[in-house]
């Protein structure tokens, strides 16, 4: 048995890092700070692979399935007799995974860092928050309860407000941010409902005990159902919410795209490799309860992912800014993954959909960190984020040039690069288990391989746009994270992941279904050939079929109009007829009766001096009236 | 002379001492130093409260002691503590602390603003320690009418409508009090013998319920009007607004929970069947004022009625916990004392400091701020997030125990108001991060602004011991909710013993 203990560090280490560049960072010389928060995970990378290394190979397994293990586990806070929030260290096949892909691209992420933000006020800070979202990643990850995920769900929300808003006398970020924040705030609310719901059933916080086959969760299906659903489903739905918000799911996707006024990198590493892919993770970490007792929850995953899938990738062909495109790009292949798990079923051979979709996590992983960090190298040269203000920069730019070609390809499914592999997994998945889901992913991948070489053509091909000053490639910090992640790239798909990475933790066969990878890599091609044919040379084809479909264009430029509608919501609804009404409703209803209250009592009180002048003839007066008024009284009374 | 007497002649002493120096200088000294030993005082007492029970000290109340004080009515002055109490005379320490640093400038009258300030303390920790009815609300009056002045002559704006306003809808909540408790002490021996004052006998024997009916709602309105219950709030936003800063914090931070404390201990624990028979009006009431507050905090321009809004959103939470009556609500219910008295108090200091600087307190005329004072807008920062419930500061450990707490009633009623007060995270997200955004980030919109000053060393002291403790709860939270998890359970067991849901 193999200690893990040391994986505390794993969480320890970026921690002490976020408080140390936080506290001391403007005292530190800002070279000084990166290179400490770029060697602090540079030890939690090298941590991360040992930890991979020795659990997948060299830790025992018992009757052919990887172990869940527990490397930590401390008591945080007592809730009730059964409840209790827990912090610690699950290692099992996908978290460990996970460790491998955060770990990776946030080190490329910190080495990449020291060149794109060189120079930038608020160095030492860029790395502080770097660190205190790593820890934040990591500890959610490890998750040993559901509890403590939500912790650090709470954690990577704000490490990510903190980072769209880096630039934060930048009005446009604030926004961003702010609308990150809240948006992914309110999915939260559901997630905690459905915890609190999910806990009181079953008694536990606890993963092991949650997903044990034998578990409470998965055995108690019965009971009070509500709607014609079980109370596990409804406690999944809600759980699900969350994850919708994290991963930019519709209808909550509208933070992500303008969560690209962070720094580059910071959308490279949030927004596009690790925390947006939480929500997948967390449908993979409860996934026996969705498959054996919250099927229709599970329906519920795969339709959203996979309309969210279309409705980006229909999106993503029409906008401009480069950073936009590839946000809906990652909104896309991460309703391709949810898809995956939502037609997964569990154990062996029909885990292949979450198999699959793990598989997808990791090489999206690389190649979206690749894209988005070649997207940083670009906007670097050219100082701008728009494609119409770019055009054959493959002679300025040569290696940033080959690592996004490669990138393209493989994000569009071109063998042998990883991206075929796994989006042909799910492809299959979604092929027998629903044949509807499948044609929608089949044109998604179609869009995808068409809005990727859109990209790739007006920035590199084209025409030659007038720059103003001669754009130059990126310095050796920079290239060298970008060659590192297409290595990845290309590689990664060899990873046998049906061996290591399924629904049961036992390993099954898969192999390539030549019926579906045949056809998926034509129309990918058959999307890279249209793409060529509107976008390598200047051609008006683009206008024309804008002007031709000019209302499914319009609506598809404008996002669906989904930001409107949100921000009538907020606007209006929230604070004309909710607030607005209520504060006005606190000063003069309710303060209002309390000031009337003071001033009737000080009204009374004037009339009542008025009883009490100090003039003798006055008391006088009544005090006869009042004695023959009694006397009256009296005689009438005696009679 | 036992501990627990110390916390009440250590500042009637720190007083004297005030009213023999003559420099403001030594005015600030000598309060500092008097309100520093409290707080040194304070962490023996949990020192020593933790020891004991360690030793196996089991009963309800630790270091008792009983003076006979009248004999008719049979009232005693007679103090004790429980973990309950233990952290809330912390809580009062630190915020006092910090409270004197934050009105280091006070240059008007200075002696005898400290003089009022540290007496309006004195009642709170009176209060605190008190386990005899009449002693506890002798020391709420003395906490009470000091605000008067306080606010009255070192307030700004319309500060003699605000003090008037704040003390009259006090007094009318105590007026309940004292009848409500009046009627406790005539009931307390329903069998014949001798009738009490003192909670602990109380607790022993049950009130009849026809007299519960009567004065549980007296009693839990009256220290609800203290503890912002709605529609009883209204004195909060005005007050806060006039009340200068070290007043404001005192105030939200501590003399509100004085509310939330007195229902808990006076009205719940005493009365628990009418308390379970009726808690369902005040749940509404509080559900209602958890929103409420949160959705009044949104439009609002003014930071202190940002502030006081949020504190009805926030205080409405503590008393919705109370009256959830099992033991993870009502410990939630004293860690979210704990955590918005601390918060509070750090946002009201936070004001006071950029009131001081920029001379207004309107959101819409200031912005930018984080480029020109990044320390205090940093922490106005860590103060917002703290507010709005993020892990690993005070506010989530507290909500989260609240939440997990009312969900475990089984009946729908229960479950509904818990959802309705679990939307509440969202709201309290969108004005914190209005108030954010407007106020420090974006570029700075007052070209007067560009020259401020960052903190002082005074108010980094009162901040930093603040933001510490904020912290420290947040990310260690076991040792003091198992300490005030001990505690609660002999109250949990009587009101168990009456309605077992």
């Amino acid at each position: 048995m193999i200690n893990f203990s040391y994986t505390i560090w794993i969480l320890l280490l970026p921690f002490l890092v976020f408080l140390l560049l936080g506290l001391a960072g403007h005292k530190l010389k800002p070279k000084l700070s990166g290179l400490i928060g770029t060697t602090g995970l540079g030890i939690i990378t090298f941590l991360s692979y040992l930890t991979a290394y020795q659990y997948f190979f060299a830790s025992e397994k018992v009757d052919g399935v990887f172990q869940k293990i527990i490397a930590f586990n401390g008591v945080w806070l007592q809730l009730t007799e059964n409840l209790h929030i827990d912090i610690g260290i699950l290692l099992d096949p996908i978290s460990v995974m996970m460790l491998v892909v955060v770990t990776t691209v946030s080190f490329m992420v910190h080495i990449y860092s020291i060149g794109y933000m060189h120079g930038e006020k608020g160095f030492e800070r860029f790395f502080a928050f770097l660190s205190l979202f790593s820890f934040s990643m990591l500890g959610l990850v490890v998750a040993t309860n559901i509890f403590q995920m939500y912790i650090f769900w709470e954690l990577v929300g704000v490490s990510s407000y903190l980072l769209i808003g880096f630039y934060y006398t930048k009005p446009s970020a604030v926004r961003a941010s702010k609308k990150a924040f809240i948006v992914t705030r309110f999915a939260d609310m559901g997630f905690l409902i459905g915890i609190l719901i999910l806990s009181f059933n079953t008694k536990t916080f606890d993963f092991i005990t949650l997903t044990s086959l034998t578990g409470p969760a998965i055995t108690q299906t019965g009971g009070a159902a509500f709607m014609g659903l079980s109370v596990i489903t409804w406690s999944m739905i809600f759980v699900y919410m969350g994850g919708v918000g994290k991963s930019a799911m519709f209808p909550f996707h509208i933070w992500l795209p303008d969560a690209m006024e962070g720094p580059t990198p910071v959308s490279a590493l949030i927004h596009a490799a690790t925390m947006v892919v939480a929500g997948v993770y967390l449908v993979a970490r409860m996934f026996p309860i969705y498959a054996i007792a919250a099927p229709d929850a599970l329906n519920v995953v795969a339709y959203v992912g996979a309309f969210s899938s279309l409705l980006a990738a229909v999106i993503a062909c029409t906008q401009t800014d480069i950073k936009r495109v590839l946000a809906y790009s990652t909104m896309s292949q991460i309703g391709y993954m949810m898809l995956a798990l939502g037609v997964s079923g569990y154990g062996g051979h029909d885990g292949l959909g979450y198999m699959a979709s793990m598989f997808h996590l990791f090489t999206h992983a690389m190649f979206k960190a690749l894209l988005f960090l070649g997207a940083g190298a670009i906007i670097h040269a050219v100082h701008s984020n728009y494609m119409t203000e770019m055009g054959g920069l493959r002679k300025y730019l040569p290696i940033t040039h080959a690592t996004f070609l490669i990138a393209c390809l493989t994000i569009a499914g071109i063998p042998p690069l990883s991206g075929f592999f796994s989006k042909d997994e799910i492809l299959t998945a979604a092929l027998h288990h629903n044949k509807l889901l499948f044609a929608v992913e089949y044109a998604v991948a179609g869009l995808t391989a068409f809005y990727m070489f859109r990209l790739y053509f007006s920035i590199f091909w084209r025409k030659e746009t007038h720059y103003h000053h001669t754009p130059h490639e990126a310095p050796l910090t920079m290239t060298i994270p970008l060659i590192i992640l297409a290595i990845g790239s290309v590689f990664s798909g060899f990873i046998p992941f049906s061996e290591l990475v399924t629904s049961d933790s036992m390993p099954f066969e898969s192999h390539i279904e030549m019926a579906v990878a045949i056809p998926s890599v034509l129309i990918g091609i058959a999307g890279i050939g249209i793409a060529y044919i509107m976008y390598k040379k200047e051609t008006s084809i683009p206008d024309r079929l804008a002007t031709t479909f000019k209302y499914s264009y319009k609506w598809a430029y404008n996002k669906f109009y989904i930001d409107e509608v949100y921000l009538y919501i907020t606007k209006n609804i929230i604070f004309r007829y909710i607030s607005t009404p209520i504060a006005w409703f606190d000063r003069h209803i309710v303060d209002g009766t309390m000031n009337l209250i003071a001033f009737t009592t000080q009204l009374l009180s004037f009339r009542i001096r008025n009883y009490q002048s100090g003039q003798l003839q006055k008391y006088g007066f009544v005090f006869v009236t009042g004695a023959i008024a009694l006397a009256i009284l009296f005689a009438y009374l005696w009679k | 002379m036992d501990i627990l007497t110390l916390f009440v002649v250590i500042p009637v002493l720190t007083i004297t001492a005030i009213l023999f120096v003559k420099d403001i200088k030594h005015v600030r000294v000598v309060s500092a130093t008097g309100m520093g030993i409290q707080l040194i005082l304070a962490a023996v007492l949990v020192f020593m409260y933790l020891s004991a029970r360690k030793a196996g000290a089991d009963e309800q109340m630790l270091f008792v002691r009983d003076y006979l004080w009248f004999v008719n009515p049979n009232i005693h002055y007679a103090v004790g503590v429980d973990g309950i109490s233990v952290v809330m005379i912390a809580l009062t320490s630190v915020v006092l602390f910090a409270g004197i640093f934050a009105s280091w400038e006070v240059e008007f009258l200075t002696k005898e603003f400290f003089v009022s300030l540290i007496l309006l303390a004195t009642g709170v920790f009176g209060f605190f320690i008190s386990i005899d009815l009449f002693t506890m609300f002798l020391f709420y009056e003395l906490a009470v009418i000091p605000m008067y002045l306080l606010i009255g002559i070192w307030g700004s704006g319309p500060k003699e409508y605000s003090a008037m306003k704040l003390t009259l809808m006090l007094m009318g909540g105590s007026a309940l009090i004292l009848a409500g408790l009046l009627g406790i002490y005539f009931n307390s021996a329903p069998e014949g013998g001798q009738l009490t004052f003192n909670i602990l006998e109380i607790a022993k024997v049950t009130i009849p319920m026809s007299a519960q009916r009567l004065f549980f709602p007296l009693t839990f309105v009256g220290f609800g009007v203290l503890g912002a219950l709605f529609p009883f709030h209204t004195w909060s936003p005005d007050g806060h607004a006039s009340a200068p800063t070290a007043v404001s914090m005192l105030h939200a931070g501590v003399l509100m929970k004085l509310g939330g404390y007195g229902a808990f201990r006076v009205a719940i624990f005493l009365m628990p069947e009418a308390a379970a028979e009726l808690s369902w009006i005040f749940i509404i009431l509080t559900a209602t004022s958890v929103v409420y507050g949160a959705f009044g905090a949104i439009v609002q321009k003014d930071l202190k009625y940002i502030n006081a809004y949020s504190s009805v959103s926030h205080c409405g939470l503590v008393l919705f916990a109370i009256l959830m009556m099992n033991q993870t609500a009502l410990n939630g219910a004293v860690i979210q004392m704990i955590s918005h008295g601390l918060m509070t108090a750090l946002f009201f200091a936070l004001i006071g400091m950029l009131y001081g600087r920029t001379h207004t307190r309107m959101i819409n005329e200031m912005g930018g701020l984080m480029k020109v004072i990044p320390f205090l807008s940093v922490c106005y920062v860590i103060a917002g997030l703290a507010s709005l419930g993020l892990p690993g500061l005070s506010g989530f450990v507290a909500e989260m125990t609240i939440f997990v707490g009312a969900f475990q009633h089984t009946d729908v009623f229960h479950r509904v108001v818990t959802i309705v007060a679990v939307s509440s995270i969202v709201i309290t997200a969108v004005y914190i991060l209005r108030v954010v955004a407007i106020l420090l980030l974006g570029p700075t919109t007052d070209e007067h602004h560009e020259h401020l000053t960052d903190a002082k060393w005074f108010e980094k002291v009162s901040v930093v011991i603040l933001i510490g403790s904020v912290a420290g709860i947040g990310l260690a939270p076991y040792w003091l909710s198992s300490m005030i998890g001990t505690s609660l359970q002999p109250i949990v067991v009587k009101i168990l013993a009456t309605n077992p849901f």
